[in-house]
């Protein structure tokens, strides 16, 4: 049966990663190969990149970081931040990793989708969606690091994300984003019953009853999350034991 | 030295890592010297079938890879690479593939979300060394949309379930394919590419 994910995020400023609240307070936390290693090792089914800065100075210590990363661990990974064009997907794939993820840049050029999933296939490109409820349950999508209100509705968005070739969509919600109260269920759920690729739910966790939340029934076929990993509040194994007691299917270190 | 065929698209940094991990030289090639004086083949993949074909065609494998494999030389066809194999793939329209297992590629049917993508459990079909060492319901990782279908039943050695059986493992003498990527699934992707490499010497 196909395990539901777990995705620890990790956002790369200057070849380390930081965590941020509601994308601004940033501080420093870690050695990016050694958090790799580490969530790997406690039975992490993904892992995220975000190139937080992007700027172009940063981008080779960043894709320096992306090829240390895919010489150390085994388990499959995205790349996000900064992707603008055909040429940023090639150096992060050609540097070892396994998506890519894309956010603004498909707002602004979503021939970009269409083109990418052409040349890689769908299943390494990754549609990220920052969104932001509007009105009620009306959700707006957001670009430059959640910023810009784009006017388009994130639903729409999704669907035609899909349409475009997109093999994943990442549901970022910038109201949950950083607050530890749970993911945005209405949010996913909405998404999630208007396509028909996975989703992967984003923003927002704080405890496991947010994971279960989620991951439970038909909302999210992944959970990403940062500073509960981060800071050891949740244990990638103990989080998932207790998911799969809550019998949500979960790949363990014994049997993976 | 395993040699692993370099047609354009793909992350094959990340297997020759995987491998190199399990002291197993490789090298990323499409020449034809390095290719027959090899002993053993990777055929790997992402991206489209016929645009696969297409590049393999133009780098001037197909036969190559052909030959070395009827003279009983070891084959492991991994993810696109493994539907290489087949005689034929409804991708995109019609496009025959290399022909040496029985079997067409079909998409996935829409009753699941299309790709087939994560962590799926293998179900053991036959007993073969290329599964040896397996924890109890191994995970491993896929990332499809495309399937084998209409194979020859003796050539499953495990399967995974998503919405249909989907062949996982299959081999035919020293052809072997696999559906998901050994390279990114952990100890238990790890462990298979181990037991090929203790298959080649």
């Amino acid at each position: 049966m196909l395990a539901k994910r777990i995705i620890p995020c990790l956002d790369v400023d200057k070849g380390r990663v930081v965590k941020g609240k509601k994308f601004q307070n940033i501080q420093d936390v870690a050695d990016p190969i050694e958090m790799a290693k580490f969530y790997s090792d406690s039975g992490a089914d993904e892992l995220v990149f975000y190139d937080i800065t992007a700027s172009n100075e940063e981008r080779s210590i960043f894709i320096d970081v992306v090829e240390r990363v895919a010489a150390e661990i085994s388990i499959p990974f995205t790349v996000g931040g900064g992707i603008r064009t055909l040429e940023d997907i090639h150096d992060v794939l050609r540097a070892g990793a396994d998506k890519v993820s894309i956010n603004s840049a498909a707002v602004k050029d979503p021939e970009l989708i269409a083109k990418a999933a052409k040349k890689y296939g769908s299943q390494c490109i990754v549609l990220s969606v920052d969104a932001k409820e509007v009105s009620q349950n009306k959700w707006s999508v957001f670009i430059n690091g959640g910023r810009q209100n784009t006017g388009l509705d994130a639903i729409e968005w999704a669907v035609k994300g899909e349409r475009l070739g997109a093999g994943e969509i990442v549901v970022n919600s910038i109201d949950s984003d950083g607050e530890k109260n749970g993911y945005n269920i209405p949010l996913t759920k909405e998404i999630s019953s208007s396509v028909n690729i996975p989703i992967v739910a984003s923003g927002g966790a704080g405890t496991r009853e947010h994971f279960i939340e989620v991951l439970r029934g038909n909302i999210a076929d992944a959970a990403l999350a940062a500073s509960v990993f981060h800071y050891k509040e949740i244990s990638i194994p103990e989080l998932k034991e207790q998911l799969a007691n809550k019998t949500i299917p979960m790949r363990r270190i014994a049997n993976g | 030295m395993i040699a692993i065929i370099d047609y354009g698209a793909g992350n094959l940094k990340s297997l020759q890592f995987a491998l190199s991990k399990l002291n197993i030289d490789s090298c990323i090639t499409t020449n034809q010297d390095v290719i027959e004086s090899s002993n053993a083949i990777i055929l790997p993949g992402v991206g489209a079938f016929e645009e696969a074909m297409l590049e393999l065609q133009h780098a001037n494998v197909v036969d190559v890879i052909k030959n070395e494999v009827n003279k009983g030389k070891m084959l492991l066809g991994i993810c696109l690479g493994m539907q290489l194999l087949y005689e034929n793939s409804s991708e995109d329209g019609f496009t025959e593939g290399l022909n040496l297992l029985q079997g067409s590629i079909n998409r996935i049917p829409d009753t699941v979300k299309v790709p087939h993508m994560g962590w799926n459990t293998l179900s053991i079909n036959q007993n073969r060394p290329i599964i040896k060492g397996l924890p109890e319901n191994p995970y491993v990782y896929f990332v499809h949309s495309f399937y084998a279908t209409n194979q020859n039943s003796k050539d499953l050695v495990s399967s995974t379930d998503y919405g249909v059986t989907i062949p996982a493992i299959v081999q035919k003498e020293n052809i072997i394919g696999m559906q998901f990527h050994p390279e990114k699934s952990g100890r238990v992707g790890l462990q298979l590419l181990k037991n090929f490499g203790e298959m080649i010497s």
